[in-house]
């Protein structure tokens, strides 16, 4: 196994640990976190699998990341912005109101 | 090379997961930033400098420092603002 | 490190979900050919062609320009959405810190500069190595979040109208590259041979001041106050 594919498999990795957190974990900004870090798996994948060719690595992925990235820091600041004016308006950091599923948190 | 990709790629799952299984939100925050740096040595092994800047200014900086201040912005406050009329006055054009 | 989540059940609908999509994924990954032509050499040669030696910046801004120009925009979108969440009319009439203490202060003077210059050299060298708009834009970015931290730059400076002019300067001016073409006998983001590479080079220099304004707008516009009694 070359070492990309070491690298596009962590990012599969990644991506269903970010997509666990994101479903499990109540409060939002761990939400965003783990959106996150989905983010960066996918990220991982793109690039590790661009670079199966033998001579360069394939620039058109590493551009498609680039701007990846910047999309994902703006998805990040306008969810927080979201997630403070929720809290602003409701005064709760979740969805549901505490303890109402059964999470301790 | 393949054993230090192997190990860069373990340590990167393995802070992702410690990250994701926080209590504590600022903890979380920075171990985000502490990943976000992981990964731009990750994209150096992969041949793309471009990406690794980005993701060391962008992915770590910036949005490590968004994500601390809306931290302090939840703490700072013990009870929400209060809803007036929303709208009742248009910011600076 | 952290407590293992024995205190946290395992929550089985999203575990379910999470070994479902990591199952698909894996398999899609490994069904690829492990050893694929790709796109680089027709793109190593083109960028050659085009005079920009960074083929990772020819590709952004000349081959899939028409990417780029719609991640700004998105970029711009994502900025005025935060601007408009503001939680109050005059929220950003405050400061974020009274005043710089001395180590930030002190630090701050120094490293704004350099990082000025700092995002200046990664977009110049951005067409011949590791480099480009966004690289710049982003260290400018942080100068602005620097600045806001220790005092030196105002929230309300987020929402005035010389930053909204440098936040609206990059977009327009790449729509407007983009469009010119369509008065000669081109296409959309065809750029004219002779003149690509003063176009290109105005272009990320504009996109490298709205990326910086719009990340130091993202961060003042949803920046919290440190003073919880003036809530009025």
């Amino acid at each position: 196994m070359s070492s990309h594919y070491v690298y596009a498999m962590g990012g599969v990795v990644l991506f269903a640990l970010g997509t666990y957190a994101l479903l499990a974990r109540p409060h939002l900004i761990h939400k965003v976190i783990a959106a996150n870090f989905m983010g960066s798996g996918v990220f991982l994948v793109l690039i590790g699998l661009g670079n199966r060719t033998a001579a360069e690595p394939d620039p058109v992925p590493q551009a498609m990341v680039l701007t990846g990235i910047v999309v994902t820091v703006a998805m990040t600041a306008l969810g927080l912005a979201i997630v403070k004016r929720y809290y602003s308006a409701t005064g709760m950091t979740t969805l549901d109101a505490p303890g109402e599923d059964g999470e301790r948190r | 090379m393949l054993a230090f990709d192997i190990l860069l790629v373990a340590t990167i799952i393995w802070i992702a997961v410690g990250s994701l299984s926080q209590a504590k939100l600022f903890k979380s925050v920075v171990m985000f930033v502490i990943f976000g740096l992981f990964m731009a040595i990750a994209w150096i092994r992969l041949a793309s400098p471009d990406v690794a800047l980005a993701e060391a200014a962008i992915g770590a900086g910036v949005t490590g420092a968004l994500m601390l201040d809306a931290i302090g912005h939840l703490r700072s406050r013990e009870t929400p603002y209060p809803t007036g009329p929303e709208g009742a006055g248009e910011p600076d054009a | 490190m952290s407590r293992m989540p024995e205190r946290r059940r395992i929550r089985v609908v999203p575990l379910l979900v999470s070994l479902v999509l990591f199952a698909i994924v894996m398999r899609a990954v490994l069904a690829l050919p492990t050893s694929a032509e790709g796109l680089s050499g027709a793109m190593t040669a083109g960028a050659k062609a085009s005079g920009i030696k960074n083929v990772v910046t020819a590709v952004l801004l000349d081959f899939r320009g028409y990417d780029t120009l719609l991640e700004i925009a998105v970029l711009m979108l994502a900025t005025v959405a935060v601007l408009s969440l503001r939680a109050r009319p005059d929220a950003l009439s405050r400061k974020i810190t009274d005043t710089a203490g001395p180590v930030l202060g002190s630090l701050t003077r120094a490293f704004v500069p350099i990082m000025i210059v700092v995002a200046g050299h990664l977009v110049w060298i951005g067409s011949s190595g590791p480099g480009g708009a966004f690289q710049g834009g982003a260290v400018l970015g942080a100068a602005g979040i620097l600045l806001a931290l220790s005092g030196y730059a105002r929230p309300r400076w987020s929402a005035g109208r010389p930053m909204r002019w440098v936040l609206a300067v990059g977009l327009l001016t790449f729509i407007g590259v983009a469009l010119l073409p369509l008065f000669g006998d081109g296409t959309l983001l065809q750029y004219p041979d002779a003149s690509r590479k003063d176009l290109l080079l105005l272009v990320e220099v504009l996109l490298t001041l709205s990326i910086g304004a719009s990340l130091t707008s993202l961060f003042l516009a949803s920046a919290s106050d440190t003073s919880a009694e003036e809530r009025s």
